[in-house]
């Protein structure tokens, strides 16, 4: 065979694996989605939406898991709010305050990079010991604060990345027409970037919503709805959690069921992420 | 705004003083080096050797690299260099819904599906009685996990590279794949070590899907088809009862300690090594 024929060949063969590698990306996605919902879309039903858990739940009797569902809603909204309120700012600053020390700002994306990957069960560790120090209980307040801290960093490089795509001339006219730099900051680049606040907001959210490990030591958990920021709240991630390692078979369908919901409030957060990343352009300057 | 990004700034070095202060009793009686490399865990008795729990992080994280490495790559290759546009706008929904997905959902995942299969097809081709609750459950597991990660960044790696190599290249009578194999995958190679250690870190520090599917028994596993005990599922498991013994805490938070520090270490080298192949090309 001549050399040419071989190099086809070899590159026919890596293709043929390149593709397979793709389709197996595609195909184990398909496949978590489809095995979710094929154990767990018989056991969905209204009542486990709708209820509360009621005495022996956990031992397959009625009720449901309202109080999983608010209590990661409540946590989730209050730490992506919290962190908005941080995170925003710092992006601003770092994006129009500091526009001219290019080193110093790349070495604090640098920083956020590195807090991104910190586990999360480190955070929930760090929570809890501070926790202990100011003797506080697990409560809804401790596990949004510890939440917080935890998806700060994805807050902050999510919307760092949106004002980075706006154009420096914006900066550099408004600037040249005398306005200061912090009505810069909340006219021109909020306007400018609220589509993509929006998707980070929403980043965080989903990020919030679905973490076990930061909640597991800080929020507790409860059969019943917090009332203040300072009692335990039960979350879905760790609802799932404990049903799945009951040994009764009514309890694991729960499990099953609430893997449902927890994925379609994910995909509901996806696609509405992708939604709001395509509107919102009025004020956009390309 | 300053306060704001002080506090962000310090963060990590906050985590660090935190739990170096929880864990400082623990070392003050033995040492370090004693803890990281004693295999004895016994709380009860005061022995808190954590080798058991790094070997077993290990495994499972080389498991998951092994596998979810080359497919990364591959994939990578093929959406950069040969897929059409619209490949890539059906990939990168999956790659963002994929990463999205709260890890418990892929623990729910790894128990209905990979550990049965584990445990039905891979345990009879090792003439092995298995549950499938194992170390290579926890790597499959993870694999899937932290494809999207390294997938992102290695796309984001290729995309670097300036468009003129391989122009030059092919007009010097190569094949595509011979510019891959000769031109691509050097240029890009400090970029892609730096995506496979991201993941590794990210691996190293997932928790509740591995703690699901990877059977959590305490000894130094010596095979893949046995179960494992990985540090996070040790400082998520035992959170409950460490109250009650002395020195337990400062076990687990020095644990989380150990874990933040190899995490940091991998998460600083691997992002300089991006950071600087961007200068390079940008």
């Amino acid at each position: 065979m001549k050399m040419t024929q071989i190099r086809k060949y070899e590159e026919l063969f890596f293709r043929v694996v390149m593709f397979l590698a793709t389709s197996l990306i595609l195909f184990s996605l398909c496949m978590i989605i489809y095995s979710i919902l094929k154990y767990g879309l018989p056991a969905v039903s209204w009542s486990m939406i709708s209820q509360l858990p009621k005495g022996g739940f956990y031992f397959g009797k009625e009720g449901g898991i309202l109080n999983a569902i608010l209590g990661s809603l409540y946590l989730a909204i209050g730490a992506t709010i919290i962190a908005f309120l941080i995170g925003f700012p710092v992006s601003l600053f770092i994006n129009i305050h500091m526009y001219k020390f290019r080193k110093l700002v790349s070495s604090i994306r640098f920083m956020l990079d590195v807090m991104w990957g910190i586990p999360s069960i480190v955070y929930g560790a760090f929570g809890f010991s501070v926790m202990l120090f100011l003797g506080m209980r697990s409560s809804l307040l401790a596990g949004m604060l510890t939440v917080t801290l935890f998806i700060i960093p994805v807050m902050i490089r999510s919307i760092d990345e949106v004002m980075k795509t706006v154009p420096v001339g914006l900066l550099e006219s408004a600037l040249s027409l005398g306005s200061t730099k912090s009505e810069i900051s909340y006219k021109v680049y909020f306007k400018q970037c609220i589509s993509g606040i929006t998707t980070a907001m929403l980043l965080s959210f989903g990020r919030a919503i679905g973490d076990a490990a930061s909640v597991l030591f800080t929020t507790g958990y409860t059969d019943n709805l917090p009332t203040s920021l300072t009692q335990p709240t039960a979350t879905l991630p760790l609802a799932i959690f404990f049903q799945l390692s009951s040994p009764i078979e009514e309890v694991k369908q729960r499990a099953y069921a609430s893997a449902v919901i927890l994925t379609v409030i994910i995909l509901i957060i996806s696609l509405v992420s992708r939604v709001s990343s395509r509107s919102y352009h009025k004020h956009k300057i390309k | 705004m300053v306060i704001a990004l002080a506090f962000s700034m310090l963060l990590p070095i906050l985590l660090g003083i935190g739990l170096y202060l929880k864990s400082a009793p623990l070392l003050k009686d033995q040492s370090l080096f004693q803890i990281l490399f004693s295999t004895s865990w016994k709380p009860l008795s005061g022995h808190f050797g954590l080798a058991p729990f790094i070997i077993s992080s290990l495994w499972v994280t080389i498991i998951a690299l092994i596998l979810a490495g080359p497919i990364c790559l591959l994939s990578a290759i093929h959406l950069t260099q040969y897929a059409k546009p619209i490949v890539l706008r059906i990939m990168h929904p999956v790659i963002d819904i994929l990463a999205g997905i709260p890890s418990v959902i892929f623990g729910v995942w790894g128990v209905l599906v990979i550990v049965p299969w584990v445990g039905d097809f891979i345990g009879p081709i090792f003439d092995k009685q298995i549950t499938g609750y194992s170390i290579l459950s926890g790597g499959i597991v993870l694999a899937v996990m932290i494809i999207p990660f390294i997938l992102n960044i290695l796309i984001e790696v290729f995309r670097t590279i300036p468009e003129e190599l391989t122009e030059v290249t092919l007009s010097l009578g190569a094949t595509r794949w011979m510019v891959i194999k000769h031109v691509l995958l050097k240029k890009a190679f400090p970029g892609i070590v730096s995506a496979f250690s991201l993941g590794l870190s990210r691996a190293f520090g997932e928790t509740i899907a591995v703690l699901m599917v990877v059977g959590n028994v305490t000894q130094i596993p010596t095979g893949a088809l046995q179960p494992g005990y990985p540090l996070p599922a040790l400082i998520a498991n035992n959170y409950g009862e460490m109250l009650s013994i002395p020195m337990y805490d400062s076990a687990l938070m020095l644990a989380a300690l150990v874990l933040l520090v190899i995490v940091i270490l991998f998460n600083v080298v691997s992002r300089w090594l991006i950071h600087r192949l961007e200068k390079n090309i940008g």
